[in-house]
């Protein structure tokens, strides 16, 4: 910040050095000190200031500042739990602890935030208290895969803060080969174009799985993600191996009166610029009477009118989920989008919840049974390929699930005239 | 181990024991949203009840100072309530639209910027790096201060044509994720093997196993086990080193950043892409890593000036071309942005779609 401060104590650049009680002296920093300046609040004066407490953080900014200069990373990971559980802590022991001894372990505890990352400010504060008094203070309000990450403590107190929290109703998280910790939208508490119960169906899928998350058994990670509509703010798509994304199958709504107000305000050209071409189904087009005409039919649902115009458009009433399974990074084949697997499925009965979480069994279990070492499961079934998959989870297949048909033709088709009977049969029972 | 005690297996806590009281009172039952000024969202629900939100970027690593300082601001100019983005910013709940400005001017005064929403860019999405990872090619913090001090301004204005998410990542699985743009580690030579190490430290078979392209076969060096990496078919992933630590493939030199763009996880308009690689051989250069910041910030100048109204990095690169791009970017197109991995064939121009 150019200017100073009006209470530098209650500004994120404060740093008493004058208050000083860690007895270590700072190891020097010069590399680091260039990422104080600038407007965004700086996480090496935050470092800092839990230096002058504690100097186990005088080291891990000692041990930093080395990493900068070397360009290489100084830590090991290790097996480190809690009574009970196998997984859930990140060990972490210092390569280079005979200069930075102070800071040799410093674990992470990865912990389960509630489902759409509400908090008061009590519990906030409770929390930061816990772990001022059994690690280094530092806190990281989130993690990618959505866990709040307690960074920095020795293996011994990593139980007493465990026991702790534990008890005012804080579990742990995933980590290793295990299902992990989940993520929902705001949703449904602040969202209008949430179409599904967001927090209901991360903790519904999550908490019944502690077990495979506590104690990790599985081919590698399993993440559940759970968006209240298609604009997907968890990245499921992408991120999830398995993707539950709220939508819905009656016409949108449009309330025509704010459509007209829009168009008023805006002008014609807006409306049709940003609304009407940028329909990627061509599904909208604008009346004469600068009202809103709209080919529900072919609407896929993308968001991008509602985006716009919040107030004249919103999802239909009819509301479900679409499912995609095989979401994930880069390791090891590349990366892989999820893939629809289950196309709507209506949330309303407690039998359409259990159906849900039936389905993750199903799936689990398939690829424990035939997942490789380190496959994460959008590989397994790119290795097997869909039609496998859906067999061995017991689903029918679906023009939604694919992009186009087939486009060779080198396979054996003996079986065509029981497939297209099939799906005769199907159309007829549906 | 008698007096142990036992875990209490309750997962993922409920929220509404933390929810703002008038987002319990109108759950699933909200109509519409505007945005008053940059940073702040105000929602209004079929109930007639409204809720204003203020969007607030921190350094995600957070300290009791920190949080102390937060909350302080929370309790006297809020109500108490918070919630975190996916990108870590801070959102505070109000329900009278008067607290609105005196909570943005606590926030201010006290270093923190408000910002993030609309078509802004956003806090850069990020992973731990040099400070808590085991396998990090750079630092996560360090390159997201030294951007967002840089972008501080379009933060906290929502000038750009739509919503700009970068993330970083540290090594080339990406955690960070898909980005409009992407900066992240890629190395550039093969591991190097300390063959004392290996026997002891490594299961072998599952190290064989990790590599995509089945460079790494099994070996005696030196009268002991270890693990022998073919230097031609490598091609530097680094995916062998989490299991095999003595396969060491962070290389002070070597390890370079590269420059992704056009990735979005929404579906709006267009289906979900993955971002594509614009620029390599980037140094890896902290503390305040000036090469890579200059090409971020110039794709966003070119994008602010050409994309339109709700085009997103990836969508206005479908509309323009890469030709265009490489060229207002001003940034060298070469034979390694031509793909060759699985899948490659569906990324050529089978066509004569050409723009002249």
């Amino acid at each position: 910040m150019a200017q100073t401060p009006k209470n530098p104590e209650k500004h994120s650049t404060y740093l008493p050095l004058d208050k000083k009680k860690s007895t270590k002296a700072f190891h020097k920093t010069p590399m680091l000190d260039q990422l104080e300046a600038g407007p965004w609040p700086s996480f090496v004066t935050g470092l800092k200031r839990l230096a002058l407490n504690n100097n186990m953080m005088v080291d891990l900014l000692g041990q930093l500042e080395h990493s900068y200069k070397t360009r290489l990373g100084y830590w090991k990971g290790g097996t480190v739990s809690v009574f009970g559980y196998g997984g859930g802590i990140i060990p972490r022991f210092s390569e280079v602890a005979s200069m930075f001894p102070e800071s040799k372990e410093f674990h992470t505890i990865r912990v389960q935030p509630p489902a759409g990352n509400h908090y008061t400010t009590d519990m906030l504060r409770k929390l930061s208290n816990s772990w001022d008094k059994y690690g280094s203070g530092l806190i990281a309000f989130h993690g990618q895969t959505g866990n709040i990450m307690f960074i920095g403590t020795t293996s011994e107190k990593t139980q007493t803060f465990f026991d702790e929290i534990n008890d005012y109703g804080w579990d742990l998280g995933g980590a290793g080969p295990c299902v992990r910790t989940g993520m929902s939208c705001v949703g449904a508490a602040r969202c209008e174009q949430s179409c599904a119960n967001e927090q209901k169906i991360h903790r519904l899928l999550v908490n019944d799985f502690l077990d495979d998350m506590h104690r990790p058994a599985l081919p590698y990670k399993f993440k559940f993600k759970v968006s209240g509509c298609p604009n997907d703010c968890m990245n499921s798509i992408q991120r999830a191996d398995m993707a539950v994304i709220g939508t819905w199958r009656d016409d949108m709504k449009v309330d025509q009166k704010e459509v007209k107000t829009f168009v008023k305000g805006k002008g014609r050209k807006y409306v049709i610029d940003n609304v009407i071409n940028r329909c990627p189904t061509k599904a909208l087009s604008l009346n004469d009477d600068d009202s809103l005409a709209v080919d529900n039919r072919n609407c896929v649902r993308c968001m991008h009118c509602i985006n716009v115009m919040t107030k004249a458009l919103s999802p239909g009433d009819d509301k479900g989920v679409t499912i995609l399974i095989g979401g994930k990074r880069t390791l090891k084949i590349g990366d892989t989008m999820g893939t629809v697997v289950v196309p709507f499925k209506k949330l309303e009965t407690n039998e359409d919840y259990e159906w849900v979480k039936e389905l993750a069994h199903t799936i689990i279990d398939f690829w424990a049974e035939n997942g490789l070492e380190h496959e994460r499961c959008g590989e397994m079934i790119e290795r097997i390929g869909l039609v496998n998959f859906l067999e061995g989870i017991g689903i029918e297949v679906d023009p939604n699930m694919i992009t186009h048909p087939r486009t060779g033709s080198y396979l054996r088709m003996d079986e065509w005239d029981q497939e297209a009977a099939k799906w005769n049969e199907r159309k007829q029972a549906g | 181990m008698a007096d142990m005690r036992p875990p209490i297996e309750s997962g993922c806590p409920d929220p509404f024991q933390y929810m703002h009281p008038l987002m319990i009172k109108n759950f699933g039952n909200w109509k519409y949203h505007d945005r008053p000024r940059p940073g702040v969202l105000h929602h209004v629900a079929h109930s007639g009840d409204e809720i204003w939100t203020v969007r607030v970027g921190t350094q995600r690593q957070l300290g009791p100072h920190e949080l102390n300082l937060i909350c302080d601001i929370i309790d006297k100019f809020g109500e108490g309530f918070v919630r975190f983005t996916i990108r870590s910013n801070l959102e505070i709940m109000v329900s009278k639209k008067d607290k609105v400005d005196p909570l943005i001017k606590a926030f201010e005064e006290a270093g923190y910027p408000v910002g993030g929403t609309g078509p802004s860019v956003t806090m850069i999405s990020h992973t731990q790096g040099w400070l808590h990872c085991d396998i990090p090619g750079t630092d996560a913090s360090g390159v997201v201060k030294a951007l967002m001090d840089d972008l501080h301004e379009e933060f906290v204005k929502e000038d750009m044509p739509n919503r700009v998410h970068i993330t970083t990542s540290c090594c080339q699985i990406n955690c960070g994720g898909q980005g409009d743009i992407a900066i992240n580690i890629q190395h550039t030579k093969p591991p190097k093997i300390n063959h004392d190490l290996v026997a002891n430290v490594c299961e072998r078979p599952s190290v064989v196993a990790r590599c995509p392209v089945a460079a790494i076969r099994p070996a005696m060096v030196n009268g002991k086990p270890s693990l022998e990496v073919d230097e031609k078919k490598c091609i530097c992933c680094g995916a062998c080193f989490p299991p095999c630590p003595p396969m060491q493939i962070n290389d002070p030199d070597h390890s370079k950043l590269a420059i992704w763009v056009g990735g979005k996880n929404s579906n709006a308009r267009s289906k979900p892409m993955f971002h594509k690689l614009v620029a390599a051989g980037v140094p890896n250069n902290p503390p305040r890593w000036p090469e890579a910041n200059a090409i971020v910030k110039k794709i966003l100048r070119v994008y602010k000036q050409d994309a339109k109204d709700w085009e997103r990095v990836g969508d206005w690169v479908e509309r323009i071309g890469w030709p265009r791009f490489f060229e207002l970017t001003e940034l060298p197109f070469t034979k390694f942005h031509i793909d060759n991995w699985r899948g490659a064939r569906a990324t050529l121009n089978a066509s004569t779609h050409i723009r002249f």
